[in-house]
């Protein structure tokens, strides 16, 4: 019982994220308490999913793309790019405080970044550009389009309803808890209950085998990054629209590697082949819960990555196979000299 | 299977010809605009000096020229200090060469090249970095042509390479933040809890903020400083901060946040929180840009310490005392003022950023 345990693929990513709760509940046990304030739950915990909702939704589409062997570099220039075309939109709108307006504002920036999703997807599939380097491009770029759509100022939006996406509640809840529930199910269900998930894992195995097994391996990869594109929009409203104000500068900012991160935190291997969302999640909400951890405990801030890049170092290697077994053999031998000691004089 | 890959191509064509076309348009008006310029700058140049043959000592009707090399456009700071500046020079009737850099060191060193070519009366500029400025102001040493430096610093040793540094003072901004608050809690018999939000870790602005702050407020020992992290100066990260803040500490008093936008994501978190930005929490901000004014205007935002942009007339001044041949101080500081609540509400309509 205990053995299959431990083997599941879920079982290390959520010893870290217990261990990380646990910290928390030894250091403030406030951090567990859940307070209502204005008919909405209010607690450490709902701040970790509500910022967390962005960084879930991109690495699920990072998940994706990684499950077929690509990566995909520009999520955070998306977010960027996608927020700003929303707050633009709306800002440009004759009547600021319409329903309508924001409606018009979130297809908007949805169908843009769907368009920059099949971007990527044309050049890693049509181009054959390594995915790394197809979607730099649209990495460094993205920040130049962001900026060009915010005319490299902030723009600042009062609107209620598009508030609602990144800050409002629903049933006491953030109201992104709920879009990054509907997004993880649609991606489980079609990966999961549908034979496209093993259309993904075959082509991230081997694209050309599953090619001549009849797998339309190029119309599987643009269809991943166009996902991982909308996945980086949807994020990007929700940033946005949580402080009601679009940054071309910084929105999203090395969103691509936080993403990486919990991707690779979840379980799933960059070689492609393979992939986990729940792991995903739950990587997301280790680095969200650190993200918070460390302000709540007050490092200060010049020492803040350092202490970050240690507790990566230590999930990493906790997750690494060979480092538990090398781990297991030397706590094994360590009383060997005595023993041996022992034997002889016996 | 051909035909899709001939399609392909095709666009990929079509894309890459756009984006070649997109550049050589850009390219050609640019070099247009640049002739442009040279000539109509030339022109002025030549009727000065034909004034001046003409009236033999006319030195008190000869147009300055003013060359000056801008960072880029990055922010609506520095757009509201490009206009300043040639807004100002209008009025002060100097003849202004502007160049924008676009972040990069080359084409401000170019800049400053053409402008010694040009022979212009001072040049000005904001470098892009610190480092690498010896050369090229040389050389307008050795033209005789007077350097004045705005907002930022270069860390040549050789000062006299330039007559003088116009910008903002960031520790003078910590410290009337401090003093403000010293004063509105001088007679306090209870601890006052403060929370600071930092700028990116290690930017000049953040130093010299935190450092001004701490040493004005060290006079009273009832003011603390419980906690300190850095927001980049972004709304977004201000707000995540804030937020572990308020969980974190129950009886916040006093936020200092080092930037505006800074203190706009904070509000949203204490609002989230149920209390009252302003009142439950005081909360004091530096840069005056125009949300976080309109927050001051609001009551939200309790005192603000201005980082001025608009040094285009003190500039003015300091180009003209140069070629006066009189001394000038050779460290001037930008002309800022402080706001509360009240003076915001006066003075946000007739904010130029």
């Amino acid at each position: 019982m205990g053995g299959k345990m431990h083997r599941h693929h879920l079982f290390w990513p959520l010893v870290v994220l217990g261990a990380l709760l646990l910290f928390n509940l030894i250091y403030s046990p406030d951090f567990f308490s859940l307070a209502v304030r204005g008919g909405n739950l209010y607690g450490s915990l709902i701040d970790i999913l509500n910022f967390g909702a962005p960084l879930i939704l991109v690495s699920i589409g990072m998940t994706i793309v990684i499950a077929t062997g690509g990566i995909d570099l520009s999520v955070g220039s998306i977010v960027a790019i996608s927020g700003a075309m929303a707050c633009l939109t709306i800002s440009k709108g004759t009547d600021p405080s319409s329903v309508l307006l924001v409606i018009g504002a979130v297809l908007a920036s949805i169908a843009l970044s769907i368009v920059l999703g099949m971007w990527n997807g044309a050049l890693v599939t049509v181009t054959r550009i390594q995915p790394i380097i197809a979607t730099l491009i649209l990495m460094v770029a993205g920040r130049g389009i962001a900026q060009l759509i915010t005319s490299g100022q902030i723009i600042t939006v009062s609107n209620s309803n598009y508030e609602y996406i990144g800050a409002g509640s629903l049933a006491s809840l953030p109201f992104s808890i709920f879009i990054v529930a509907a997004v993880l199910l649609i991606a489980s269900l079609l990966t999961r209950r549908t034979a496209i998930g093993l259309f993904i894992e075959s082509v991230g195995s081997n694209p050309e085998a599953s090619r001549l097994a009849g797998l339309r391996s190029r119309t599987v990869i643009l269809t991943v990054y166009v996902f991982c594109g909308l996945c980086a929009g949807i994020a990007g409203l929700i940033l946005s629209s949580n402080v009601s104000s679009a940054d071309g500068n910084n929105a999203g900012l090395w969103y691509e590697l936080d993403a990486i991160l919990a991707v690779v935190i979840g379980g799933t291997s960059l070689n492609g082949g393979r992939f986990y969302l729940m792991g995903t999640v739950i990587g997301a909400l280790i680095i969200q819960t650190l993200t918070t951890t460390i302000y709540m405990i007050g490092v200060p801030p010049e020492i803040t990555l350092v202490v970050k890049a240690f507790v990566v170092l230590a999930v990493c290697l906790i997750q690494s196979e060979a480092f538990r077994k090398t781990l297991i053999t030397r706590w094994k031998k360590r009383n060997y000299p005595a023993e041996q000691e022992v034997t002889r004089h016996a | 299977m051909k035909l899709k890959k001939r399609w392909g191509l095709a666009v990929t064509l079509a894309v890459m010809v756009s984006i070649v076309t997109a550049c050589g348009g850009n390219g050609g008006s640019n070099g247009n605009n640049s002739n442009n310029t040279a000539n109509a700058t030339n022109k002025p140049a030549e009727t000065a000096a034909a004034q001046e043959t003409a009236s033999g000592s006319g030195d008190g009707d000869k147009k300055i020229t003013l060359g000056f090399s801008q960072v880029g456009a990055e922010s609506g700071w520095r757009t509201a200090n490009t206009k300043s500046i040639q807004e100002s020079a209008k009025e002060a009737g100097f003849d202004l060469k502007f160049s924008d850099a676009q972040q990069k060191q080359e084409n401000q060193i170019k800049a400053i090249r053409s402008f010694i070519q040009q022979k212009v009366d001072v040049i000005a500029f904001s470098p892009v970095v610190e480092s690498g400025w010896d050369t090229v102001l040389k050389e307008a040493k050795d033209a005789g042509i007077p350097v004045i430096l705005t907002d930022r610093a270069v860390d040549s040793a050789d000062t006299s390479l330039y007559k003088t540094f116009i910008g903002s003072d960031f520790i003078e901004e910590g410290k009337k933040a401090g003093q403000w608050l010293v004063d509105q809690y001088k007679d306090t018999q209870e601890d006052v809890n403060i929370v600071e939000l930092q700028g990116t870790t290690g930017s000049a602005p953040a130093n010299d903020r935190k450092a001004g702050f701490q040493d004005t407020i060290a006079s009273n020992p009832k003011l603390k400083i419980i906690a300190s992290q850095t927001g980049d100066f972004t709304r977004a990260k201000g707000k995540e901060v804030m937020q572990a803040f308020l969980k974190a500490h129950k009886d916040i008093d006093v936020l200092y946040a080092h930037n505006d936008d800074m203190a706009l994501g904070a509000i949203q978190a204490i609002e989230a929180a149920g209390l009252v930005p302003g009142k439950d929490i005081i909360i004091i901000s530096v840069d005056a840009v125009k949300d976080g004014m309109q927050a001051a205007a609001d009551g939200k935002i309790n005192f603000i310490v201005e980082c001025n942009p608009l040094l285009g007339p003190q500039l003015m001044e300091a180009a003209q005392a140069v070629v006066d041949g009189k001394e000038i101080e050779t460290r001037i500081v930008t002309n800022e003022t402080t706001f509360t609540s009240e003076q915001a509400k006066e003075a946000l309509p007739s904010r130029q950023y």
